[in-house]
């Protein structure tokens, strides 16, 4: 459970969750009769569900909590029983006393066990599920062989091995031999779905989840299944076109190696990346994302579930925004006055400046990209020295689903921490005013290029000092007194808030390049030169007090807030 | 000597005889729709009063009529099943994909009497208070359904359909939907699929029942044109009347297509139960016996995916003796009474009422590998059993048709054959390894001798097939 800062307001009591008596494996438990839906709609309690109360995994394909119920995959088919009912409609009791069950069979076959599949079908009332009976296995097994026969098991150099869930369940209920001996029906290995999608027709169980993600979460009806029988396959309605924001989760979605990304395709094998829980950048949303990693480069963003602001998806405008981080020009050294300089030297000068500055004569810009600590720290500067502060907004198209318009991931976390007003910008031409009158002489940029912003080159000229921090070179950069190479958040810990007030943090994945360091690091000692003020030397540390000392944060502590956040008033 | 008994085909092969309207009028086309709409209610021992709609409804239930598609459930039981507070719209779908190899009486009715048809739909619809019904008729029909749409044309015209219906307020319509050509079409929610425009992709049930969740999830009624037509019978013989027709439990009658190595191959009606299958073979009236010099191999009773009986096979069965008690009597399998239930009892079904006979020229290799090549080419694809498993096993039998088999490929087969059945979304699971697991099981000699002549014939130097390589070491794919 994660904290939350100010208690929400406790919502109307729940109804008791009414329940009903199940055995799961010999296990009996109660379980609730509804659970919600894909939509999250109460729907009865299917066998599926209720497993996982006892713990028990039942395997699947096409399932899944977010997708409407196909059913088709058959992988979740187990044997069951239900009470005995007599002719009086009362239950049928053993010589204990406990009910009769009478096991599920094939009706033309009564020796036979009749499985049913646990995504679609409803419990009831004393059913009992045999989740590892010897009929069941041989139902699981039967429905991987019939997977497997035409399967090209390619996996040496399949994107999916090591994630696959034919992989996974063969381990479980697959058989050494093979007794298929037929020729394999061959299917088309490399079809362009998409300008970010490649098909391998051959490894496709055709479950359909990425039909149905497509039509029913992304609203584009873009996916189907042409022919028939075995030689199913899946295709867009055009080929090449199948071209949402949100194709890439399909990639994620199959639980086999058919549907691939062509930006990770063939590239990396997955067993070698460090995953890291991180946070997307690409706007207000800040999907929850997992970053992979392998020595110090990222392979791949991914979505990490969570509910209170993704779900288990990203778009793929996000998704594929990491290669930045890793570009060749990122700004690499500690610049003083244009020459390559160090962190003591570059800190010691700028400390002096900002401590012998006169009231009012630094202004600071700061960026709504930024960490919340990092905000933080920088409002510590700023009160200190009386300074003028904003930050720059960002605005671009948002979707139905998870894009939204503004394109800052933190643009909350620059309000909260007092960087800016609701408006974001509204002191910038009183910040370029200043300038331009020789009021303000010092200005602190981070991570924006304010010539883009109404404070041109001409007018950055007229300062003593201008500090800017950067993670890539831009006009900005390029009249700088001070470049202080930063770390991008993939390099770092930190928080940000989301545009719903979603507090969530982060985790670093790859070391920042050459001098490149965290910028929280080093305003914490600029700040502790500038204003005596410590404590700040960790994140927990930070944060802990950033917690303190900012309402909207009041009662969270790093070490509380969870993997998928928290709520902070906004 | 038992004879066809003519009720829904009465007219149809008349000399004369016409499929418009006027003919049909002529024959008293349409009365019995008259005596629905004029229904009294009726008052029950409870004092509560059954209305006109439900008076219908109840009638159909007592009648005791069976679905004439392949399931044989009981088409009142259906009907009440449908959910009528949903306060969605009914719908009911006549199902004329007849498709099931060896079937076809439904086409007899659309293209020698549209309106008998047309007439126990909206006899149905206004019992089941639905105001628009589809015929769904199968893409190989082109000729029925332009018939079909004729007689619709013509019925609107006469003020049997449309706004009003005969001055009872009642507005029904009904569609003609051509498929598309595909066997799984006939499956009820495949149909449904199909029918809102996609897939024929047949639905999980649960929650798909169509009597809750069907056209549009709406409530709706599926049932084959054959058991449309008998409603009309129903409503003008009166319930017990009609229920005299057949045999108890087995009522009415049934339109049976006798096909394969027959003198007289072709459609005839029958009491149901009152005819047996040796008599539908040999007898005079219908089959005529086997083509000179043959003998009876066996039968495949109720469409191509109902299991086979073999000839001389012996049945126990239940007989109600003198005394009311239930025994157990030796049937032969000639002697079993042409119904629902002895077919059933036999370990196979009535279906769709098709008849294949195959005499002692048969190879049961080669007409199995036949059938499965149809269901293997007919699986929609969507559940993995049936998908991967009905290629399979027609694979495998071509291969042993085709002079590439072992001796264990009996074995091998019925192993995949179980695998599929019961497993599957649809009943074409069953429909797919039903044939391979009776034929192999009544015919194992027959597949065990051709697998192992193979086998041998490749040990003298025909050389094993690329197959047989891979067979040899079967760990491998």
């Amino acid at each position: 459970m994660s904290a939350t800062a100010t208690p929400a307001p406790a919502p109307a009591a729940p109804p008791p969750v009414e329940t009903m008596t199940v055995k799961v494996n010999g296990k009996t438990l109660q379980v609730p009769k509804t659970m919600p839906d894909w939509q999250g709609k109460p729907q009865p309690t299917t066998m599926l569900q209720a497993a996982r109360f006892a713990g028990v995994d039942i395997p699947h394909y096409c399932y899944h909590d977010k997708l409407p119920v196909a059913g088709n995959c058959r992988m979740c088919l187990v044997e069951f029983g239900t009470p005995m009912m007599g002719p009086d409609r009362k239950p049928v009791l053993n010589e204990d006393g406990s009910p009769k069950i009478a096991k599920s069979v094939l009706p033309y076959e009564p020796g036979t066990p009749r499985g049913a599949i646990a995504c679609a079908s409803p419990i009831s009332p004393g059913m009992e599920i045999y989740a590892d009976s010897p009929a069941t296995k041989q139902m699981r097994e039967a429905v991987l062989e019939s997977l497997l026969i035409n399967h090209p098991l390619d996996c040496p150099i399949c994107d999916q091995a090591g994630e696959c869930k034919l992989q996974e369940y063969s381990v479980q209920h697959g058989q050494a031999g093979s007794k298929f001996v037929e020729a394999k029906v061959h299917k088309p290995k490399e079809v362009d779905l998409g300008p970010r999608i490649v098909l391998d027709d051959e490894r496709c169980v055709l479950c359909t989840r990425c039909i149905r993600f497509t039509k029913d979460i992304a609203g584009d009806d873009a996916l189907g299944i042409v022919n028939r029988g075995s030689y199913n396959t899946i295709a867009a309605w055009q080929e090449g076109k199948f071209d949402n924001n949100y194709t890439l989760n399909t990639v994620d979605l199959c639980p086999v190696g058919a549907l691939t990304s062509k930006d990770f395709r063939f590239k990396m094998r997955v067993w070698f990346l460090k995953e890291t829980k991180s946070v997307c950048t690409s706007c207000g949303t800040g999907c929850s994302i997992t970053i992979g990693s392998r020595e110090g480069v990222i392979h791949r963003y991914e979505p990490r579930e969570n509910d209170a602001v993704n779900g288990p998806w990203m778009c793929d405008e996000g998704r594929l925004n990491y290669k930045w981080v890793g570009r060749a020009d990122r700004l690499k050294d500690v610049l003083v006055r244009g020459q390559k300089s160090d962190w003591t030297t570059a800190t010691r000068e700028i400390s002096a400046k900002l401590a012998a500055a006169p009231a009012g004569s630094v202004a600071i810009i700061a960026s709504a990209r930024q960490t919340t600590e990092e905000l933080f720290l920088l409002k510590k500067l700023a009160t200190k020295l009386g300074a003028l502060t904003d930050s720059i907004a960002r605005e671009g198209e948002g979707d139905k689903l998870l894009v939204n318009a503004d394109k800052n991931p933190n643009s909350n976390g620059a309000r909260l921490t007092g960087i800016a007003f609701t408006e974001f910008g509204f002191s910038l031409p009183k910040i370029a005013d200043g300038i331009a009158k020789g009021t303000i002489r010092t200005l602190i940029v981070f991570g924006e290029d304010v010539t883009k912003h109404g404070l041109g080159a001409d007018l950055l000229a007229k300062l003593d000092t201008l500090i800017v921090s950067e993670i890539l070179p831009n006009a900005t950069t390029a009249a700088a007194t001070y470049v202080l190479p930063g770390a991008a958040h993939a390099e770092k810990r930190g928080t940000f808030v989301n545009v719903k007030g979603r507090l969530q943090k982060f985790m670093k994945a790859v070391e920042a390049p050459g001098d490149a360091r965290a910028e929280w690091e080093f305003l914490h000692e600029l700040v502790f030169n500038v204003t005596g003020q410590n404590g700040f030397v960790s994140i927990e540390g930070l944060f802990n007090q950033m917690a303190k000392e900012v309402p909207a944060f009041a009662g969270l502590e790093w070490a509380k807030v969870g993997d998928t956040g928290v709520n902070v008033p906004i | 000597m038992p004879e066809q008994y003519k009720l829904i085909l009465k007219h149809a092969d008349e000399p004369g005889y016409t499929p418009d309207l006027g003919c049909y009028l002529r024959h008293g086309g349409y009365e019995a729709l008259k005596k629905a709409f004029a229904t009294s209610p009726r008052a029950l021992a409870d004092g509560k009063s059954l209305s006109p709609q439900e008076v219908v409804r109840d009638d159909v239930k007592a009648s005791g009529l069976r679905g004439r598609g392949g399931a044989g459930f009981s088409a009142g039981l259906k009907w009440s099943f449908v959910d009528r507070r949903s306060g969605k719209p009914i719908y009911l779908i006549c199902n004329a994909d007849e498709s099931e190899p060896g079937t076809f009486k439904d086409r007899q009715i659309m293209h020698k009497d549209p309106h008998q048809l047309i007439e126990g739909m909206i006899i149905s619809c206004w019992a089941n208070d639905v105001k628009l019904a589809y015929i769904y008729i199968r893409g190989e029909m082109p000729h029925g359904a332009k018939l079909l749409e004729q007689a619709l044309a013509e019925a609107r015209n006469a003020g049997f359909l449309g706004k009003n219906i005969l001055g009872t307020g009642y507005n029904l319509e009904i569609y003609v939907h051509r498929g598309a050509g595909a066997y799984i079409c006939g499956e009820e929610t495949g149909l449904i699929e199909s029918l809102e425009g996609k897939r024929a992709y047949p639905r999980i049930k649960p929650p798909y029942f169509p009597a809750v969740l069907g056209l549009y999830m709406c409530p709706t009624i599926v049932n084959n044109v054959e058991t449309l037509c008998h409603v009309k019978h129903i409503v003008t013989m009166g319930a017990g009347e009609y229920a005299k027709l057949g045999t108890p439990n087995n009522t009415g009658t049934r339109i049976v297509s006798l096909s394969g190595d027959v003198k007289q191959p072709g459609y005839y009606e029958i009491e149901v139960g009152k005819v047996t299958l040796g008599q539908l073979i040999h007898d005079a009236n219908f089959g005529g016996g086997l083509k000179p010099g043959r003998s009876l191999k066996a039968v495949i009773p109720g469409g191509s995916s109902s299991k086979v009986l073999k000839a001389g096979e012996v049945f126990k069965l239940n007989r109600k003796g003198a005394d009311g008690q239930m025994t157990k009597v030796d049937v032969p399998m000639l002697d079993l009474p042409y119904d629902f239930d002895s077919l059933q009892a036999a370990g196979t079904m009535s279906g769709s009422s098709a008849i294949i006979v195959l005499d002692d020229s048969r190879s049961m290799v080669e007409t199995l590998a036949n059938l499965s090549e149809f269901y293997a080419h007919e699986s929609c694809g969507q559940c993995t059993p049936c998908r991967e498993g009905a290629l399979w096993l027609a694979k495998g039998l071509h291969r042993l048709s085709h002079g590439e088999g072992r001796k264990a490929d009996a074995e091998y087969l019925s192993h995949i054959a179980q695998n599929i059945q019961g497993r599957t979304i649809c009943a074409f699971g069953e429909a797919a390894a039903w044939p391979v697991l009776s034929f192999i099981k009544k015919f194992k000699d027959e597949f065990e001798a051709k697998g192992a002549a193979d086998e041998a014939a490749h040990a003298k130097g025909a050389g094993p097939s690329h197959e047989l390589k891979l067979a040899a070491s079967p760990n491998q794919h």
